[in-house]
């Protein structure tokens, strides 16, 4: 037996096609579904369906971006209920918070900060040993002999003293579902025995992926659709003045031109005249925006002069001890302050939605890629004032996330909406991936400035940190900054000394509203925090006069976890060796959970300031990973994300609005800049934490550091532009006022 | 709007379109190839990568007007059941991830492999700049390109 049983009021469904079971993973209430006329394509609030000929449907309820939780999930129910891998059918399920909500994200169906695997974990497990127990009971009852002398092989129950057995399938031809649903209590994560969990398989995604076959949002064609495009006011609240549309009518194709509240809308016969229709409007827009006269260099100013400000108010993130006091008595004051220019997720499909409004207006069907597909439903119903009910949600894949696709404001999904309301016809709108990055939301600008003490030793005996930054989650989501009081960790995260043993410290951060659009971007708060956290702790070891390695442990005493993590990327990075005209540099990270340490091997090129990656390595402890394959890959694509942030990706803002347009000036990783990875993943016996993001804020940090080995000079921005480099090496400094 | 001809993956087909429009909007479009992506509209991210008389070529980038008499192959005519020597390997590697450009980078492998059959990693590297893969995996589509190119 795997574990232990006792009953639950559940309820549990039974259908025509096979056996359908349905709990709602961690809301208190039952599930109530259709019982009866189940089709075997289309069902609604169910989890798990075992059809007769042995084929197993599993639900999976995250939004797939690239991430791979479509194989994961389905992943944890399967091993629990000891299904044939090979038999089961992934769907993505409905739209329900109730059901298929995140229980570590509070019930929401948001897939986002690498919250999936280790949100859903528990309940998962216990939902594919309850529908393993039922299929047992289904058997003893058949057999008349008691379920505790049965057990089960992949897709199969047996009854061992009798050699007796049956599939799945063929229990589902007869199966009764038992009024009271057992409630199992499985094995705690330390002592279980995972079949499938843990071993590495194919992704579920990747036959559509290689052939051109899967449909992504922007893919989706409706009958008698049409298509539409937004030019958007340039700064946020901006308004409009005047609109002169004559030569954009004029646009062979151009169907109607619409006024929107924060744009112009273009309906047209096809994209390309829709986009050349929205080339062709002239619009002057108002100067309500709050961020008119806001600019990058203005913005790191002022948030320059908060940080310095002991007066200004903060939110108060971690305080333990007393720092000041501490201060006094140091033997050496280490104090620095870290930039981060705002950057963008640039996702290769850029924001679209296709969204078809009923004649009457009194319901939609969407088609579209979401990080959330509950808050996508509402941004739709109240945009036309209608029951959720009355709108019909087609999630699609997404051309990557990042963080770009879960605002609660849903602005490319309303967009389709809004026009489809307007032409009464089914509209897909496409950003171009100009309107992307002019419209982007951005990671925000950051001015991090810390603060230290140390003994005589070279131990830390205070730490301060203060990050300021834009305004993320009061922009990006209202809801969740009332739930939280105001602590935006999505801004925030990573200013804390995480599992680093400093008695005395402090971090808090200032938030201050630009008016500039913000959004999560991959690595939160992490990808400045952590950037300005760990080139500090460098600066803090290289002032004891103690090797960074060396230094970095003899903090993490307590956090075994991530002494190893540090430990083994040093040993495969021989951190001890030398190598002629290059530099290496360490980083780490307790992100969530997740343990993490790379090491960064860089050579500079003096006469242009250009730095180039030569390896990274990295290792990773997550607990237990549920698709091993896939953490590592998770982790090489956040490497080299962070890459991209931490040498050339740069959004500039002047008079309030985006400087750059596509990839001619914003600039992310190719080929050529992308390093050997070294990735271990350590597998530890500890509830599942997240992988999908956890790499990026190490890869800017260690590459500092590295530069700092080689040159001696620190480079305390990011992104770490060739020309920035260049001024820095020429005055043996990069230190702001 | 003008009613030609353009050949697509063997076969002649007929389209309504103006003269102007980039072949890229008329594949996805009007032909329903939709394995072909829009990124960029410039050429500098490689997802709308199509072979035009047998070289990857951006399909933002050509009018249609331009490309009729010229034979035009898609991801989804690169062979007829995702059994081209590279689309094996992509699964292989376990390549993709979002997957968006992936389309695009076959194709642009597709025609290193037919200049250099037995490319060098920094051939690989050189050739393949065109194309962005925002989630990163680069040393991944070289291990499959190498894979493809070994097996051949």
């Amino acid at each position: 037996m795997k574990a232990a049983i006792n009953t639950q009021r559940r309820q549990f469904m039974v259908g025509a096609a096979g056996f359908t079971f349905g709990v709602a993973v961690g809301a208190p209430s039952l599930l109530v579904g259709d019982a009866h006329a189940q089709n075997s394509s289309v069902k609604l609030n169910n989890w798990v369906t075992i059809h007769t000929d042995g084929t197993v449907v599993i639900m999976s309820p995250a939004s797939e971006m690239g991430q791979g939780s479509l194989t994961s999930l389905p992943r944890i129910v399967a091993d629990e209920m000891d299904a044939d891998w090979a038999k089961v059918k992934i769907d993505g399920s409905a739209v329900s918070d109730k059901v298929f909500g995140n229980p570590g994200r509070g019930f929401h169906q948001y897939t986002a900060g690498s919250a999936t695997v280790t949100g859903y974990f528990n309940n998962l497990r216990q939902f594919g040993a309850q529908v393993r127990y039922v299929l047992m009971d289904n058997a003893a009852q058949r057999w008349s002999v008691p379920v505790a002398e049965l057990s089960t092989q992949p897709g199969v129950v047996l009854h061992q003293k009798s050699g007796r057995k049956l599939t799945y399938g063929e229990i589902a031809a007869f199966a009764k579902i038992p009024a009271e649903a057992p409630q199992i209590a499985v094995e705690p994560v330390a002592a279980a025995n995972f079949r499938l969990i843990g071993k590495d398989i194919p992704r579920v995604d990747i036959e559509g992926k290689q052939n051109g076959s899967t449909k992504y949002s922007i893919d989706v064609n409706v009958p008698g659709m049409i298509y539409g495009a937004i030019l958007r006011e340039p700064v946020e609240g901006a308004g409009i003045a005047t609109v002169d549309d004559r030569a954009a009518r004029a646009i062979d194709g151009v169907l109607n031109i619409v006024l929107l509240k924060n744009g112009v809308g273009v309906l047209a016969e096809n994209p390309w005249a829709a986009f050349q229709a929205r080339k062709a409007l002239k619009v002057t827009w108002g100067d309500k925006a709050q961020g008119k006269n806001f600019s990058t260099d203005s913005g790191y100013a002022q948030f320059s002069a908060a940080a310095k400000d002991p007066a200004h108010p903060v939110i108060d993130w971690e305080k333990q001890g007393d720092v000041v006091e501490k201060l006094k008595t140091a033997a050496n004051i280490v104090e620095g302050e870290y930039r981060s220019d705002y950057a963008y997720h640039a996702q290769m499909e850029p924001l679209n939605s296709v969204a078809a409004v009923s004649p009457a207006g009194d319901s939609v069907e969407i088609w579209c890629g979401v990080q959330s597909q509950t808050i996508a439903v509402t941004v739709a119903a109240q945009a036309l004032g209608i029951p959720e009910s009355k709108v019909k949600f087609n999630h699609h894949l997404l051309g990557g996330g990042f963080g770009r696709r879960g605002n609660r404001d849903a602005d490319f999904v309303l967009d389709s909406v809004l026009l489809s309301k307007a032409s009464g016809k089914p509209v897909k709108v496409m950003w171009t991936r100009e309107d992307d990055i002019h419209s982007g939301r951005f990671r925000p600008l950051y001015v991090n400035r810390l603060r230290a003490g140390l003994d005589a030793a070279g131990n830390v005996t205070a730490y301060h940190h203060r990050a300021v930054c834009d305004h993320v989650m009061a922009f990006m989501d209202p809801v969740r900054f009332k739930q939280v009081k105001g602590r935006d960790g999505i801004a925030l995260n990573g200013i804390g000394v995480g599992s680093y043993e400093i008695a005395d410290r402090a971090s808090e951060g200032v938030l201050v509203h630009t008016g500039m659009r913000t959004n999560p971007l991959r690595g939160i708060g992490f990808t400045a925090n952590s950037f300005a956290t760990e080139v500090f702790v460098d600066e803090l070891a290289a002032k004891a006069g103690v090797d960074p390695v060396e230094f970095r442990l003899r903090m993490l005493k307590k956090d075994p976890r991530g002494r190893h993590v540090i430990e083994e990327t040093a040993k495969m990075a021989e951190w001890q060796r030398k190598r002629p005209g290059h530099g290496l540099g360490i980083a780490y990270v307790n992100y969530s959970g997740t343990e993490i340490a790379g090491i960064a091997d860089v050579t500079v090129d003096k006469a242009t300031g250009a730095i180039k990656v030569h390896n990274f390595w990295c290792t990773i402890d997550c607990g237990v990973a549920v698709h091993p394959d896939n953490v590592i890959a998770q982790t090489e694509s956040s490497i080299v994300y962070g890459l991209g942030l931490a040498l050339i990706e740069r959004i500039s803002i002047a008079n309030g609005a985006v400087e750059q347009s596509n990839f001619f000036d914003y600039h992310v990783p190719r080929m050529r800049d992308v390093p050997q990875m070294h990735v271990k993943l350590v597998q530890t016996k500890n509830h599942p934490t997240g992988a999908g993001q956890m790499a990026v804020p190490l890869v800017p940090s260690a590459i500092s550091n590295a530069v700092f080995q080689l040159t001696g000079v620190r480079l305390r921005q990011q992104p770490m532009l060739a020309g920035r480099v260049k001024t820095a090496l020429l005055a043996g400094e990069d230190r702001f006022a | 709007m003008i009613t030609l001809t353009l050949t697509v993956n063997g076969a002649q087909r007929e389209v309504t379109a103006h003269p102007d429009t980039p072949l890229l909007w008329v594949l996805r479009e009007n032909l329903k190839f939709t394995g072909t992506k829009y990124g960029c509209g410039i050429g500098q991210c490689g997802a709308c990568t199509v072979h035009l008389d047998g070289k990857p070529t951006f399909s933002c980038l050509h009018a249609i007007k331009d490309v009729m008499g010229k034979s035009v192959v898609t991801i989804e005519g690169l062979s007829s059941n995702g059994s081209h020597p590279l689309q094996r390997a992509w699964v292989e590697e376990q390549t993709p991830q979002c997957g968006y450009c992936q389309p695009g980078q076959i194709m642009r492998a597709a025609g290193l492999l037919k200049e250099t059959p037995k490319p060098t990693r920094a051939q690989i590297v050189d050739y393949m700049k065109t194309n962005i893969c925002r989630c990163g995996s680069y040393n991944r589509i070289i291990a499959a390109i190498e894979r493809a190119a070994k097996e051949a």
